[in-house]
């Protein structure tokens, strides 16, 4: 309310802020954090306290001088989340309070964990230090916890130049002018499409390629409801078709017709691209469609 | 030909994603398991015959030479083996010749898949140039082959819903098992969605995580409770050839017919006991039943309407929860395989089928292309 006369901003800020004398005990934490290390101090009944306290608040006895190195990694033993962080906070995307036992300690360290997401953390979620640039002895001199590394990511890629060769390139040419061309073996007879150089099944040499019609008959099929972006959009139907005077099917989208009313045994013709579209590659052929209107 | 047994069986928990262990400590895992019940350590291995499933599924080239050290492999032969879903099968089947041939006296043998580091779906639909990109995931190959059989047999529609129930709850069963779904019915399965028409969803296998590893020893070196091989045989076929039996390949009908002829098996559903059979989408089972002689051409799912094939009826086939409830890929064979195993030994725990003395171990792959079966028994054959 800037307009009310009688509101008014103040800030109480300490020049230069107050200077604290560590004493002992806390100096040697921070010059040791300075260092980028972590130590707390032994009490005499044996616990390990980090941070670091001057006196044991179990029993009000001084501390040992025996200081012992802990971490630098721990377990998290409960957390707050803060979705909107402060401006004083450590960090200015969303994180995690926490309560830190670091490995070697006997309580618990208050610290800020960089947590993705609050699924990201838990108690008994193993956590490390990052730490800042420059350190100068002070707590901020761990900038904030993440969770230890479980995973990486290994990118793998393999780049191919394909080319069709031989039986695949004869096919694609044909594709390319609007017609299937397969082989017949001279041994056993069988036809078999895409075109091919040899038979399967006796091993003869296939010779000049047979023009198929763009006729055929679905043997049978999937209705694929499963989306890929290299697929056709869903629902879409892969089927099996027996190219008129073919021997083995080939595998084929078909279209023009609701999913759920192909059926096996249906009668199908190819529907080509316009000439002009048309290249060396199955994406000359648009789809089967039902011969008859179904 | 040397005589061979299995003498330990290993498995990790089967689940969708092990977080906590690298490949490494994964196969090691199922490894240390299968010598603990062996009451052996890696040294008393001679040999170490690994599988998996192709190499773009964790996108690691060549993981055996990596994995050697895991598997205490280090100055000893060591070799991988694939055949694609079958490998696990095949893999036993290898380690089991290398005792047969009389090379070694003892062979580890390991399977694995860590499918949650890709995607099994991706890595089977490569999709290359020139051709239409129709085929997504191994469901969307084997549907049309499954409404084939369909049609064929005049099965009705919910046979498929049968086995993914049965098989789900003899998953309750099995401590490994991935997928446990309490209380699972018709109805739960039939809710879900066609992913590839007719396969819904709970009508196919789950991606898991996960190893299996089996020792198999020489008949001078088996230690602890042995299940003897009574039978191996190896199968495969092209995938395009024209008159292939998609719905029944020739070369699994070729690959039963030859591994029963050496266990003396004339009639498998009254000779069998318990079956291990991969059956990643549920009509697999009707489907092998007829193409495994267990019932005749368009009866299998007579069969398996009929409760026969259930953990109490006549012949249990996956009383493990089978492929259906656990599918770390390249080890889904070598499960099978050990399963059959557990079975003739007595040690299959809650799913222990009563009496078992003589199970059959199956595997397929590729475009139900790859076959690999084995018989093991209690008695030495």
């Amino acid at each position: 309310m800037p307009s009310d006369p009688l509101v008014a901003r103040h800030v109480l800020e300490f020049p230069g802020g107050y200077t604290r004398t560590t004493g002992p005990v806390i100096g040697r934490f921070l010059s040791e954090l300075r260092a980028r290390r972590i130590v707390g101090v032994r009490t005499a009944e044996g616990r390990v306290l980090v941070p670091p306290l001057e006196y044991d608040p179990a029993t009000g006895e001084a501390v040992t001088g025996e200081y012992v190195e802990v971490g630098p990694a721990g377990a998290v033993t409960t957390w707050a989340w803060v979705d909107e962080p402060l401006d004083a906070h450590p960090l200015d995307r969303p994180f995690a309070w926490a309560l830190i036992e670091l490995d070697g300690a006997d309580t618990a360290l208050l610290h800020a964990v960089d947590a993705d997401n609050p699924k990201a953390i838990a108690a008994g979620t193993r956590v490390w230090p990052v730490w800042k640039d420059r350190p100068t002895g002070h707590i901020t001199d761990i900038s904030y916890f993440v969770p230890e590394v479980t995973k990486i990511v290994a990118p793998v890629r393999t780049e191919y130049r394909l080319q069709a060769g031989g039986a695949l390139r004869v096919f694609l040419e044909g594709v390319a002018r609007g017609v299937f061309l397969g082989g017949r073996c001279p041994s056993c007879d069988q036809v078999y499409v895409p075109y091919r150089m040899s038979c399967p099944e006796c091993g003869e040499v296939i010779g000049e390629p047979v023009e198929l019609p763009d006729t055929g008959t679905i043997t049978t099929y999937a209705i694929n409801n499963l989306p890929d972006p290299r697929a056709p959009q869903v629902p879409f139907v892969s089927a099996y078709i027996l190219l008129d005077g073919a021997d083995i099917p080939m595998i084929a989208l078909v279209g023009g017709v609701p999913a759920h009313e192909v059926r096996q045994g249906m009668r199908v013709r190819a529907v080509w691209v316009p000439p002009e579209e048309r290249t060396a590659s199955m994406a000359s052929v648009r789809w089967f469609a039902p011969m008859e209107p179904s | 030909m040397n005589r061979c047994a299995v003498i330990g069986v290993g498995q990790t928990h089967y689940t969708t994603k092990r977080r906590d262990v690298s490949m490494a400590g994964l196969v090691r895992e199922a490894a240390l398991r299968a010598l603990e019940d062996a009451g052996l350590t890696f040294k008393d291995v001679d040999a170490v015959v690994i599988g998996k499933a192709p190499d773009l599924f964790e996108g690691v080239m060549m993981p055996e030479a990596y994995l050697a050290d895991a598997l205490g492999a280090a100055g000893k032969p060591m070799m991988r083996v694939h055949t694609a879903g079958s490998v696990g099968g095949t893999t036993a089947l290898v380690g089991a010749s290398l005792i047969q041939a009389g090379v070694h006296e003892r062979v580890l043998v390991v399977a694995y898949e860590k499918q949650s580091e890709s995607n099994a779906t991706w890595a089977l639909s490569t999709h290359l140039p020139f051709s239409a990109s129709l085929v997504v995931g191994a469901g969307g190959y084997f549907a049309p082959h499954i409404r084939e059989y369909m049609r064929r047999s005049g099965a009705p529609g919910h046979i498929g819903t049968l086995v993914a129930v049965k098989d789900r709850l003899n998953a309750l069963k099995n401590p490994y098992a991935h997928l446990r779904i309490p209380g699972i019915d018709q109805k739960t399965v039939e809710s879900t969605p066609m992913l590839w028409e007719p396969i819904r969803y709970l009508e196919t296998c789950p991606s898991s995580d996960g190893a299996c590893a089996v020792v198999l020893a020489a008949e001078s070196a088996v230690t602890g409770t042995p299940a003897w091989v009574h039978g191996t045989a190896m199968r495969s076929e092209p995938i395009f050839r024209a008159g292939r039996d998609t719905v029944s390949p020739q070369a699994g009908k070729d690959c039963a017919a030859d591994v029963y002829r050496q266990a003396g098996i004339t009639d498998p559903r009254r000779q069998i006991d318990v079956a291990e059979v991969y059956v990643p989408f549920s009509w697999y089972e009707p489907m092998w039943l007829e193409n495994l002689g267990f019932a005749a051409e368009g009866e299998g799912w007579k069969l398996t309407e009929s409760g026969a094939t259930a953990l109490d009826g006549d012949i249990p086939w996956n009383a493990s929860g089978g492929v259906l409830s656990s599918n770390p890929i390249g080890a889904s064979g070598l499960i099978r395989f050990a399963e059959a195993a557990l079975q003739v030994r007595g040690m299959a725990g809650d799913h222990q089928v009563d009496g078992a003395r003589t199970a059959l171990g199956h595997a397929y792959g590729g475009g139900a292309q790859f076959f690999a079966m084995w018989i093991v028994g209690r008695e030495r054959p």
